[in-house]
């Protein structure tokens, strides 16, 4: 069994961190053994299912304060990839957000529901005094 | 946010010079967008041609543009999109929202 790659970022609670997150999940995309399907596409996925929950983490859990951090932990084995994305916020109910289909025209509201359409398991936890989104992809 | 604005007529074409829209940026457009309406220009066409990723945020600006146009009787649609940031608006759903146009010509055209 081979051994999991692990890669723990913390950044400043600021949306320009964003793309710098966001292309690291698109070069892991390219460096996993055990996928099969279409990396180009598993890389845009992984882009955007980091950058949607680190802006979440940063815009709304944190509500954007710039002293604070975010830390991303990105775990991959030849089975499975789990993004980890924890926040210092008062949580919020992720099946709710889940079930709430946004209407035809509204502004907000997409990246939750984007994220479950993309990862395979998607939780929201707690560990320690943090909050924590944990995605799963499984191959 | 680095964004062209080009006039034809009574559209304004608002080229996003930037590889990606996500929340960092996005604001920009919308801010940008809201001030054209507030002269009065209220059909636009959006070119996306250098955008290589859009998130939610992105796609959120683009529908508050376009629900400002759309309630002042004007318009605004989207032309030049990659084949990914195309699959986002079907991923949302938000292609039977927007007219998307595969090239700006066409886009103005249809005004």
């Amino acid at each position: 069994m081979s051994r999991r790659v692990k890669v723990d970022i913390t950044v400043p609670n600021q949306t320009k961190y964003l793309g710098v997150i966001g292309r690291i999940g698109e070069s892991m995309a390219y460096s996993l053994k055990g996928y099969r399907g279409n990396r180009r596409e598993l890389a845009y996925h992984l882009n955007l299912v980091l950058t949607e929950a680190l802006a979440n983490a940063i815009c709304h859990a944190n509500n954007c304060d710039p002293d604070k951090d975010v830390r991303v932990l990105i775990s991959a084995s030849d089975q499975d990839l789990t993004i980890k994305v924890f926040d210092q916020g008062q949580g919020f109910d992720i099946d709710a957000l889940a079930q709430h289909k946004a209407p035809k025209g509204a502004e907000g509201g997409r990246g939750i529901q984007i994220i479950f359409k993309l990862m395979d398991r998607v939780r929201y936890l707690q560990e320690g005094d943090q909050n924590v989104l944990e995605m799963t992809k499984y191959f | 946010m680095q964004l062209k604005m080009t006039e034809q007529g009574d559209i304004v074409s608002l080229t996003v010079e930037e590889e990606r829209m996500d929340a960092h940026n996005s604001g920009d457009l919308k801010e940008q967008m809201l001030q054209l309406f507030d002269e009065g220009k209220c059909n636009l066409v959006i070119d996306l041609s250098a955008v290589r990723f859009i998130d939610s945020s992105g796609l959120g600006a683009l529908v508050s543009g376009f629900k400002n146009a759309s309630a002042r009787e004007g318009n605004l649609k989207l032309c030049c999109l990659q084949p990914q940031v195309h699959s986002m608006f079907e991923l949302t759903r938000l292609h039977r929202v927007f007219e998307i146009f595969a090239n700006l010509d066409e886009a103005l055209d249809s005004f």
